[in-house]
């Protein structure tokens, strides 16, 4: 059995708190008027930053075709009333939403600066999201790994089954905190999806052609699906697991493992709708196809580094003596062929919509190229570069402190491709990592740690009886 | 003085490996091992050095990306930079995406072949090469130990027989 040590709890409890006030700093410097906003941009980016802004301005609208169309079209008499429907078009103007509350008729000037003011306000909730999500995305990507794992009836991981399950022990209550996040943005208590404005769409013909998918009462019933489904598979498998070690024939190993079968048909449909849902949603105008299957790739590799460095972590303090060089480089064997799986389906979305160029599926990378080159390159460096030379020796996949540095680097690397998912459709150009966006991670990281070593207190970390586990203990590779 | 080759057949990957630790034991000289398929770990219980090939193969293909990379550059944007169908060839970088394909299936081209070929030589294997099979049952269902006969040649055959060696051959003095 394994005991929570005071010391990791202790860290867990500090890394929330923390996490909460850098939220909390967040939320409470976000600004809530337009000369706030505008102060606050100054003192942020001094006087340089006017020219810059109003670049980008330029581009997001020029960008967008459509927005040219329905510009002409507006019969609104007045230039505030036009340069609204203009500007809720172009993809990053997620801000456009709160248009309607903030000072209507100020003119084109002050439609500026309500730009402006949501995308700050988009801040501290964009900052919750991505840490939320990233943390709930781990522990759906483990729930995937170790469904293939019971599917696939690996021979080498059973004893690496109570650790998984006890990372995907996360998946209820963070899955319910992204669900709580997504009601909100659903119920318009901020601007996150800007479809769920209908000040928003009712000038957005492209919108409205999606209004039947994208839709916030739909989109409730699906995300409440998708959580479902998920979080009763895992309890499921786990009471199944659990029950394996009392029984006395394999009937529940053969139960789960047609559960399992069962699941990864059911992961593969709810998580590419998911993504769909959740990430791809921000940017409402844009599409891709195999947005679902990067979105997985990234839950994947995050998920099985997770398992590498949990399991590292425990056998270190002597939980997990059965669990031996070999699995660890399996883990890392898979940490490496996944990042690449990964880099594949980056560049295959990017390099074919960077090919063909066409307007109204290159604004997505536009964004992205024109304001956040750093973390959008910096992460290729991180999640592939770094792992593709670091694990590809045989030997080096075995020595443990080099698969938690390499796992730590490929976790940093896939929070930076949340927030590039993210961020680019709700704060736009006004991007930091600060404070808010760190007391995100901290603070999900902090429950993570918490949630997941709670739950590896709770039962044994080796399971008692199960069919694959002599060939698991015995595995050499 | 020609060294004399003491040659022991076993039927059963099992035994071998046995053997094969128990004459290591006995500081007895393995000269070569003939089996008709791998037997796991045989070249650990022989005392192998680790095969270097894998660190070779990440040269050609570190070889097979420059080529591809300079392929590339002189051709689409020093010698010639057309414009075609719009594509940015001011610089390497700026269209690079539309080269990765190539840098990536020159890398994978490079590494494989280059690796197979330096199998092949570091091996001596090639066509029209002369089989350097010392007993026909090898191929099929026998393995068998070459060791070089010490002083006491008694005693080896004994120790190849206690091995459980099916048969040992033992050469005429030459």
């Amino acid at each position: 059995m394994y005991t929570f040590s005071n010391r990791l709890k202790i860290s867990a409890l500090v890394l929330m708190v923390l996490g909460l006030i850098g939220l909390g700093v967040g939320f409470f410097t976000a600004p809530s008027t337009v000369e706030e906003a505008k102060a606050a941009l100054e003192s942020a980016h001094g006087d340089g930053h006017g020219g810059d802004h109003s670049s980008g301005h330029l581009i997001a609208q020029e960008q967008n075709d459509h927005a040219e169309d329905t510009h002409a079209e507006a019969t609104a008499g007045d230039h505030a009333e036009e340069s609204h429907a203009a500007e809720s078009h172009g993809d990053d103007h997620s801000a456009a939403a709160a248009h309607g509350d903030a000072g209507h008729g100020g003119g084109h000037a002050d439609h500026h600066g309500e730009h402006l003011l949501n995308s700050m306000k988009n801040r501290p909730w964009s900052a919750f999201y991505a840490g939320a999500f990233f943390f709930f995305m781990i522990s759906l990507g483990v729930l995937a790994f170790y469904a293939i794992q019971r599917a696939a009836q690996a021979g080498w991981s059973p004893i690496l089954f109570r650790v998984m399950e006890g990372i995907t022990a996360y998946l209820a209550p963070g899955g319910i905190i992204v669900f709580v996040f997504l009601l909100l943005s659903a119920l318009q208590v901020n601007h996150i999806f800007v479809w769920a404005d209908p000040a928003v769409v009712e000038h957005d013909a492209l919108i409205q052609g999606k209004a039947g998918y994208l839709n916030p009462t739909f989109f409730i019933i699906r995300a409440i699906l998708f959580l479902g489904g998920w979080v009763f598979y895992r309890q499921y498998s786990r009471k199944l697991s659990l029950a394996q070690d009392e029984a006395s024939d394999n009937k529940p190993f053969v139960k789960n493992f047609r559960l399992s079968a069962a699941f990864l048909v059911f992961y593969l449909v709810s998580e590419s709708m998911m993504s769909w849902d959740w990430i791809m949603s921000l940017d409402p105008h844009w599409f891709s196809t195999l947005f679902g299957w990067y979105v997985f790739a990234s839950m994947f590799v995050s998920g099985i580094t997770t398992i590498a460095i949990i399991t590292i972590y425990l056998k270190s303090k002597g939980y997990l003596e059965e669990v031996n060089d070999s699995h660890i480089h399996d883990l890392a064997k898979f940490m490496f062929g996944i990042s690449i799986f990964w880099t594949y389906l980056w560049f295959s979305q990017f390099m074919l919509i960077w090919y063909a160029n066409i307007p109204e599926e290159v604004t997505y990378f536009e964004m992205r190229f024109e304001y956040y080159k750093l973390p959008f390159f910096g992460m290729l460096v991180l999640n592939f570069v770094f792992p593709l030379l670091v694990l590809m020796h045989s030997h080096f996949k075995r020595i443990n402190w080099f698969v938690i540095a390499t796992g730590i680097v490929i976790l940093f690397g896939h929070y930076l491709d949340v927030f590039n998912m993210i961020m680019p459709a709700t704060v736009g150009e006004h991007w930091h990592l600060g404070i808010p966006e760190i007391g995100g991670i901290m603070f999900f990281a902090g429950l993570f740690i918490y949630v997941v070593f709670t739950a590896l207190t709770k039962e044994s970390l080796t399971p008692k009886r199960n069919p694959l586990l002599e060939e698991s203990r015995q595995f050499h590779y | 003085m020609e060294a004399k080759l003491f040659r022991a057949l076993y039927n059963d990957d099992d035994i071998l490996m046995k053997a094969v630790k128990k004459l290591r034991e006995e500081k007895v000289h393995i000269e070569e091992v003939y089996t008709p398929f791998p037997v796991h770990g045989l070249d650990k219980a022989m005392g192998l050095a680790e095969t270097r090939i894998s660190i070779a193969a990440f040269m050609y293909g570190c070889v097979g990306l420059i080529t591809a990379v300079v392929m590339m550059n002189y051709i689409m944007i020093q010698d010639w930079p057309q414009d075609i169908g719009g594509k940015p060839s001011f610089s390497y970088l700026q269209n690079m995406p539309a080269f990765v394909p190539i840098m990536f299936e020159l890398t994978v081209f490079f590494a494989a072949h280059l690796m197979v070929i330096t199998f092949y030589l570091r091996s001596r294997m090639w066509p029209f090469k002369e089989a350097e099979n010392p007993d026909k049952r090898t191929t099929d269902d026998h393995f068998l130990v070459e060791v070089h006969a010490g002083s006491d040649e008694e005693k080896l055959k004994e120790l190849l027989l206690d091995t459980g060696a099916v048969e040992v051959q033992v050469p005429k003095t030459a």
